[in-house]
C-alpha cells in the first residue's frame, strides 16, 4: 500500500468557475491516519470533500490517489478508486430499511457481498437487530454507524467523513469518533470534519485548519491541541463553533 | 350508486397507471411534468398505428381474443408501443428538461413541459386528425352482471383492472426486493447520497422516464379501448392524473397507485350528486380537498 | 385610413390589456418565482367579477348589481386576489409543484363554472347586459375606442410604475432574496410563505385588473374567454420579453401578439380551405415551440433584467 492515500494539491473548487469557494487547498492523508479538518463557517470544508468525490467541480489543482493522478473523477464511481463519502446527516437512506440500505451499498463492491455482509454484521451487531426497520427510525448514534457500515461496503482505503458527530449526544459522538479512530488502525484512511474540536484532535494524528477558503495552519493534531497560538485563534477562548 | 363504483375502480386503474410514472419523475426531478399526460395520447396512438399495420399484414392477428375487442394484433401493438413511449420519454429530456437542467434552470423545467405539451397534443392532433378514433369498429356489449341494481361491466374493462393489478404486483416486488427498485427509491430520497453509494444519476433518471412512458402508453391504450381516442387525451387525463399523486403524496409509488383509484373513485361517485357537465372539476375539489385535509397526501413526506 | 387607425386601436388596445395581465405574472413569476399555470383564472375572475357587479339585472340569473363602474372593477380585481388567496393559503408553504398544479387546477374548474353554472356567468352563452361606461356620450364607435385605449394605456402605466416602485422597494429586494435561497431569507427572520403569498395575490390583482378592462372592452364575456390558451400566450410573452423584467415583459406582449394576430391571418388567408380546421392547432405548436426554444436558447428572453443573480453563483 502506497505511503499517502490522498493528496490533494492547491485545489480550486466551487459550483460556478468563476466563484471558487476553495482556493488552493491541499491536503496530504497518509495511509491508516485519522485527518481532522477545522475550521469556521464557509471555510469550504465540505466543498473540500464533495470536490474530492467528484460532486463539486475543481478547476484548478490536482488530486492524487495513492500516487495516481486522477482527472474529473465521477461520483458514482468512487468506490472503484477505494474511497468512501460519508455526508453530514442525511447519510442513510430513512425509506429503506437497514438491509435494503447495505444491499444498495454492497452493488458497488466488487468482491464477494454475502461475506461482506456478515463481517460488518459482526462489526455492527447493533445493525443485525434491526435489519428489517425503516433507516429513518434508528437513533441518530444507530444511523451513523449504519452510515459507517455502508461506507465501509466497498472495502475502501480511504473514508471521507462530514460532521459524524453534528447532532449526537456526548456519549455517542464519543462512541463513532473511536470507533473512526479504531478503523485507522486497521489501515483505513481517514478524513473527517469535526466541530467536536477537541475530542477530534486528541484522537486525531493531523490536523488542518481551513478558513476563507485556504489552509490556514497545519500539524500533528496533539501539537496544534497545545500551541498556544493555535488554541487562542482556532480554539481559544471565543471557540470558534464550526458546522457547516 | 355501484355501477358508479364499478365505473370509479376501472377508470382509476387508467390513472394510477399516470400516476405512478408521474409522480417518480415529480420526485426525481422535482417538476410537475405538464408534458406527462401526453405520454399516454402518444402511447394510444402508436398502439393505434401498430394495430392497423399487424390487422392488414397479419389477418390472423385481427381475431378479438375471446369475448374482448382486444385482438392479438392490439396486443402485440401495445408492446411496441410501450417500448416507442418509453423512447420518447427519454427522447424529451434530452432534447429539452436535461438540457434546462444542466443550465441550472430548474424552476423553468415546468414552463418548457407545458410548452412541450402543447407541440406533443397539437402535432399528434395535426398528423392524426381532430376526429376521434377506436381500435375496434366492432360494437362491444356490456356484460350485465346484474338487472336489480343494473350493473354493466365490458368485459375490456375488466381486463384493463386485472392487467393494472398484475402491473401493480410487478412493480411491488422490484421496488420492495431488488437492489434496482431500491437505487431508484435511494435516487428519489437523496439523489446526491445515491451517487455516493454507486448508483449512476443520469442512467436512473432514464430508467424512470422509461418505465414511466411504458406504463403511460399502457394507460393510454387501455383509456382507447375503454372510451376513444383522441388528441385531447393529454389535456383531459392531465389534472385527474395530478390529483392521483397528490392524494397519494408527491413522490410517494404507493401513494399513486392508491390516489388513481381514489379519484377515479371519486370523479365517478361525485356524478350522484353533481351534474355531469362539472366532472372537469372534480380532480380539483379533490386537490382542494387534500390539501386542507392531508397537505402532504397520504404517504407523502412534507419536503421544501 | 380610418379602417387602420381603428385597427390600430383596436390592436393597441387587447395588446395593451394583456401587457398588465403580463406584468401581474412578471411579479409573481419573474420577481418570486412563482409559477401560475392558471393565469386565465385571475384574469377570468377580473372580466367576469366586474361584468357582475357592473351590469344591469337580468332573468334567472345572479348578475347586476348596477354597482358605479370603478368599483365594479375594483370588486373584480377583488375576487381575482380572493381567489388568490384561497390558492395560494393552501400551496405556497409547501414544494413548488402544489401551487403549479393547484393554479392549473384552478383555471381548469374556473371555466367549468363558468360554462355550467347559467345562474352565475350565463352559461356557455355568456355573460350579457353589462353597459359600457360613458357610452351614451362617447358612442360605440372609433371615438370610444380612442378614449378607452387611453384609459386601458393609463392603468398600464400605473401598474408599471407601481412595480417598479414595488421591485426596487425593501418588498421587492425581499422578493428576490426569497426567489434566489429560500433558506437565507428566512434565517435572516424573514417568512418566506407569507411573503409570496402577498406577492402571489398582487399579481393575481393585477391579472384581475386586465381582466375587467378585457371584459369592459367587449360589454361581454363567455367560457370561449377563459381557454387555457391565454396563460399559454401570457407565458410566451414574458418569457420572450424576459422574467424579471417589466419592460420586456410589455414588449413581450406586443411582440407575441402581434405574432399570434399575424400568424392568425396568415393562416386563415392563405393555408388551403381543408387545413383551415388546423390552423389552432398549427397555432398552439407556435407558441409551445416559442416557450420551449426560448427557454433552451435564451432563458433570459430577448430583453433580460439587467442583474442577474443566479442561484448557483450564490451557493
Amino acid at each position: 500500500m502506497p505511503e499517502i492515500a490522498l493528496e490533494v494539491s492547491k485545489i480550486f473548487a466551487g459550483y460556478v468557475p468563476d466563484l471558487p469557494i476553495l482556493r488552493g487547498v491541499s491536503v496530504k492523508v497518509k495511509s491508516g491516519s485519522l485527518n481532522v479538518v477545522i475550521g469556521p463557517n464557509g471555510a469550504g470544508k465540505s466543498t473540500l470533500i464533495k470536490a474530492i468525490v467528484g460532486l463539486v467541480p475543481v478547476s484548478k489543482g490536482r488530486i492524487l490517489l495513492g500516487g495516481k493522478e486522477m482527472g474529473g473523477i465521477k461520483p458514482h464511481l468512487i468506490a472503484r478508486h477505494r474511497i468512501s463519502y460519508v455526508p453530514q446527516i442525511d447519510n442513510i437512506f430513512r425509506t429503506l430499511t437497514v438491509r435494503q440500505n447495505l444491499e444498495l451499498a454492497l452493488r458497488s463492491s466488487d468482491r464477494n457481498t454475502n461475506e461482506r455482509l456478515t463481517e460488518l454484521l459482526i462489526k455492527f451487531p447493533i445493525l443485525s437487530e434491526k435489519m428489517k426497520e425503516k433507516a429513518g427510525a434508528l437513533s441518530g448514534g444507530q444511523r451513523q454507524f449504519l452510515a459507517v457500515a455502508m461506507a465501509l461496503a466497498t472495502y475502501p482505503d480511504i473514508i471521507l467523513m462530514d460532521e459524524p458527530s453534528a447532532g449526537l449526544a456526548p456519549k455517542a459522538a464519543q462512541e463513532i469518533l473511536e470507533l473512526l479512530r479504531e478503523l485507522s488502525n486497521s489501515g483505513v484512511a481517514i478524513l473527517l470534519i469535526e466541530q467536536n474540536v477537541n475530542q477530534a484532535l486528541r484522537l486525531a494524528d493531523h490536523c488542518y485548519i481551513l478558513a476563507e477558503g485556504r489552509n490556514q495552519v497545519d500539524g500533528e493534531a496533539s501539537k496544534l491541541l497545545n500551541d498556544p497560538i493555535v488554541g487562542e485563534i482556532y480554539l481559544g477562548g471565543k471557540r470558534l463553533r464550526a458546522g457547516g | 350508486m355501484i355501477q358508479h363504483l364499478l365505473d370509479g375502480i376501472l377508470v382509476g386503474s387508467i390513472l394510477s397507471l399516470g400516476a405512478i410514472g408521474l409522480t417518480m419523475v415529480m420526485h426525481i426531478l422535482r417538476f410537475a411534468n405538464f408534458s406527462h399526460a401526453e405520454l399516454l395520447s402518444i402511447g394510444a396512438y402508436v398502439a393505434l398505428v401498430f394495430d392497423q399495420m399487424f390487422k392488414v399484414t397479419m389477418p390472423l392477428m385481427a381475431n378479438a381474443i375471446g369475448s374482448l375487442s382486444m385482438t392479438w394484433a392490439l396486443v402485440l401493438a401495445t408492446i411496441f408501443s410501450i417500448v416507442f413511449t418509453g423512447v420518447s420519454a427519454v427522447l424529451f429530456d434530452w432534447l429539452v428538461f436535461r438540457r434546462i437542467r444542466q443550465k441550472g434552470e430548474e424552476l423553468s423545467m415546468v414552463f418548457a413541459s407545458f410548452g412541450l405539451a402543447l407541440i406533443v397534443r397539437n402535432l399528434i392532433g395535426l398528423i392524426f386528425g381532430l376526429n376521434t378514433k377506436l381500435y375496434s369498429q366492432d360494437i362491444v356489449f356490456a356484460t350485465v352482471l346484474s338487472r336489480d341494481p343494473l350493473l354493466v361491466v365490458k368485459l375490456d374493462q375488466l381486463a384493463t383492472f386485472s392487467i393494472t393489478l398484475v402491473l401493480m404486483v410487478i412493480i411491488h416486488i422490484v421496488l420492495s426486493r431488488t437492489t434496482f427498485g431500491y437505487s431508484l427509491r435511494a435516487v428519489g430520497e437523496n439523489p446526491e447520497l445515491a451517487q455516493v453509494n454507486g448508483i449512476n444519476l443520469e442512467r436512473a433518471i432514464m430508467a424512470v422516464w422509461i418505465i414511466g412512458g411504458g406504463l403511460a402508453a399502457m394507460a393510454g391504450v387501455f383509456y382507447g379501448l375503454t372510451n376513444q381516442i383522441n388528441p385531447m387525451i393529454g389535456r383531459d387525463l392531465v389534472l385527474p392524473v395530478f390529483a392521483a399523486t397528490i392524494v397519494g403524496g408527491i413522490g410517494s409509488i404507493y401513494g399513486a397507485l392508491l390516489g388513481g383509484f381514489i379519484v377515479g373513485l371519486a370523479s365517478n361517485l361525485a356524478l350522484i350528486i353533481l351534474p355531469s357537465g362539472y366532472s372537469p372539476s372534480v380532480p380539483f375539489i379533490i386537490i382542494l380537498a387534500v390539501l386542507l385535509i392531508r397537505p402532504n397526501g397520504l404517504f407523502g413526506e412534507a419536503r421544501a | 385610413m380610418i379602417g387602420i387607425f381603428s385597427y390600430i386601436v383596436f390592436f393597441a388596445t387587447i395588446a395593451s390589456i394583456l401587457a398588465i395581465a403580463v406584468l401581474g405574472l412578471n411579479l409573481q413569476w419573474g420577481n418570486t418565482g412563482l409559477f401560475n399555470g392558471g393565469v386565465v383564472a385571475f384574469f377570468g375572475a377580473g372580466a367576469y367579477g366586474t361584468l357582475l357587479l357592473g351590469g344591469s339585472p337580468q332573468p334567472d340569473h345572479i348578475a347586476g348589481f348596477e354597482l358605479f363602474y370603478p368599483i365594479a372593477l375594483i370588486g373584480g380585481m377583488a375576487i381575482a386576489g380572493i381567489l388568490a388567496w384561497v390558492v395560494g393559503i393552501l400551496t405556497l408553504k409547501m414544494r413548488h409543484d402544489y401551487l403549479a398544479i393547484s393554479t392549473f387546477g384552478v383555471a381548469v374548474a374556473f371555466e367549468n363554472l363558468m360554462r355550467n353554472a347559467e345562474w352565475l356567468g350565463g352559461g356557455a352563452k355568456g355573460l350579457r347586459g353589462f353597459e359600457r361606461p360613458f357610452r351614451e356620450s362617447l358612442g360605440d364607435g372609433f371615438l370610444y375606442n380612442s378614449v378607452f385605449l387611453i384609459l386601458v394605456l393609463f392603468c398600464l402605466l400605473a401598474t408599471y410604475w407601481f412595480l417598479e416602485y414595488l421591485v426596487s422597494s425593501p418588498f421587492g429586494r425581499l422578493l428576490r432574496a426569497i426567489r434566489e435561497d429560500e433558506n437565507a431569507a428566512r434565517s435572516l427572520g424573514k417568512n418566506p410563505a407569507q411573503i409570496r403569498l402577498t406577492a402571489f395575490v398582487c399579481g393575481s390583482v393585477i391579472m384581475g385588473l386586465a381582466g375587467g378592462l378585457y371584459g369592459t372592452f367587449y360589454a361581454f364575456v363567455s367560457p370561449q374567454d377563459v381557454l387555457p390558451t391565454l396563460t399559454f400566450q401570457i407565458w410566451a410573452m414574458l418569457i420572450v420579453g424576459g422574467a424579471g423584467n417589466n419592460k420586456g415583459a410589455v414588449l413581450g406582449a406586443f411582440l407575441i401578439w402581434a405574432a399570434w394576430t399575424f400568424s392568425g391571418w396568415a393562416l386563415s388567408r392563405f393555408a388551403p380551405i381543408e387545413a383551415q380546421l388546423y390552423t389552432g392547432s398549427i397555432q398552439y405548436v407556435l407558441i409551445g415551440l416559442v416557450i420551449v426554444t426560448m427557454l433552451l436558447w435564451r432563458p433570459q428572453g430577448l430583453f433580460p433584467e439587467r442583474l442577474v443573480v443566479s442561484q448557483s453563483s450564490l451557493r
